[in-house]
């Protein structure tokens, strides 16, 4: 069947680059929803506000105020987590201790480039969070998102001509099209989504794509 | 040592208008919410905050929690912060902040934690690699250090810190709960007054000494806060 990947799906995909043993951060939207498809990998999650090890949403009626992710969701700990403060928690990114961070885009460009904090000339207010912390000091980053905005216009491209959150991080990008790595030679279209030629993924990108010789389809 | 104060509205009692304060708490989670009521009662004007997040806002109900509080009655000039959040759609925020009234500094959340570390720490600044190539590093001096990029970022200082701790002894040694730690544990000690606010007060000596979180000398006002909403 012919059609692009579902969030869920994009999430089951991205889980796989997920293995055992590995510290692993993960953004509000699509990669939010990873940990299901984590069943049986050996890793911790950390969350940016405090919390190494971090378990399930808490479970109704089960919420601790006092216990949240940086959604500002409650969540329960895993077992052999950990609380630290604020300052020890972005220690932790930017001191390059984390494996991975997975996060949404505006844009990625051919060079790994990421804006995924704010809407140039838009009226609304800024806020940056810590996107550009995790850009900044994570070695592995994926970007996890759908490969065209609603207008059909790319979000993968040469150029980002969005805000920076930082340049030259992204190393993967996941999105309902196509599984595409960004390597020095520029970006390698290694997995498209079923029923998808390449021809086609690189018509809905804005950025010029090389074609894996191990080229598959995403399996679902 | 006694430095418990009787009651919020007490202990925020000098605060006046156009100081700068630094809250604790990430959203909702381990925010000093008695002592942001009472400043909200108390109605000083023009002030600086610096947090995270602006509060928070129930969408349906339409009510204000937390920093939110203070930006629905107009005391704030200015937000320093990373993230204000779902606040700044409403009109109150974002009303005097397309007219120039209200004043915004936003960086990177680790940024922000470094820059009030400084504050506490007694440095001069830190450089950090964050925001490199981006129009937040507009403005800032930048150097190379063993081939990296990093720009320096000069300490935040505040002329109060208002914190939450789960529990703390009158020589304002505190304890804080889970994800309740956050910014909390980085403030104190960052402002020339820090006042926390506590939802257990125990005799000194009823903590391990291993277990506390931060040390009394960082802290000189502890109130038990009257009463807690503590939403999610």
């Amino acid at each position: 069947m012919r059609a692009r990947l579902t969030r869920d799906q994009m999430a089951a995909r991205a889980a796989r680059e997920i293995h055992d043993g590995m510290y692993v951060n993960l953004g509000i939207g699509i990669p939010n929803l990873i940990p299901e498809y984590l069943t049986g990998v050996d890793v911790v999650i950390h969350s940016e506000n405090g919390l190494l090890g971090m378990g399930p949403m808490a479970p109704v009626g089960e919420e601790d105020p006092d216990l949240v992710n940086a959604a500002k969701q409650a969540v329960l700990v895993a077992p052999g987590g950990a609380i630290c403060s604020q300052a020890e928690s972005f220690a932790i990114i930017r001191g390059g201790h984390l494996d991975m961070t997975v996060l949404g885009a505006f844009q990625v460009s051919a060079t790994g480039d990421i804006a995924n904090w704010a809407i140039p000339g838009g009226k609304r207010v800024p806020g940056v969070g810590g996107a550009m912390d995790l850009v900044a000091g994570t070695g592995s980053v994926m970007v996890t998102m759908t490969h065209n905005n609603r207008d059909g216009s790319p979000k993968v491209v040469e150029e980002c001509d969005y805000p920076l959150t930082g340049r030259g991080c992204v190393k993967t990008i996941v999105t309902d099209l196509a599984v595409i790595r960004v390597t020095t030679n520029g970006l390698v279209l290694e997995e498209v989504a079923p029923g998808f030629t390449a021809v086609e993924v690189q018509a809905a990108t804005g950025a010029r794509l090389m074609v894996s010789p191990e080229l598959t389809e995403i399996a679902i | 040592m006694d430095k418990t104060i009787a009651s919020a509205r007490e202990a925020i009692a000098d605060i006046q208008d156009g100081a700068r304060i630094m809250f604790g708490g990430f959203g909702l989670c381990g925010i000093p919410e008695n002592l942001l009521r009472a400043l909200r009662e108390k109605g000083v004007k023009d002030l600086t905050v610096i947090s995270n997040n602006a509060g928070s806002i129930d969408l349906k109900a339409g009510g204000a929690y937390g920093l939110a509080l203070l930006f629905e009655s107009r005391q704030v000039k200015k937000f320093v912060g990373s993230f204000p959040g779902p606040v700044a759609k409403l009109d109150y925020f974002l009303g005097p902040f397309q007219s120039g009234e209200l004043e915004l500094e936003i960086m990177p959340q680790g940024t922000l934690n470094e820059r009030i570390r400084c504050a506490m720490a007694g440095l001069g600044g830190v450089y950090s690699p964050v925001g490199v190539g981006t129009i937040l590093a507009e403005g800032k001096e930048s150097r190379t250090i063993e081939g990296k990029e990093y720009l320096l970022e000069l300490p935040l200082h505040a002329d109060f810190a208002l914190i939450k701790a789960a529990q703390g002894d009158r020589m304002g040694n505190l304890v804080y709960r889970y994800t309740a730690r956050n910014y909390n544990a980085v403030m104190a000690g960052a402002a020339t007054t820090t006042i926390a606010e506590v939802e257990e007060l125990l005799a000194p000596g009823a903590f391990h000494p291993d277990q506390v979180h931060t040390p009394g000398v960082l802290v000189q006002r502890v109130v038990v806060g009257e009463r807690y909403e503590r939403r999610v």
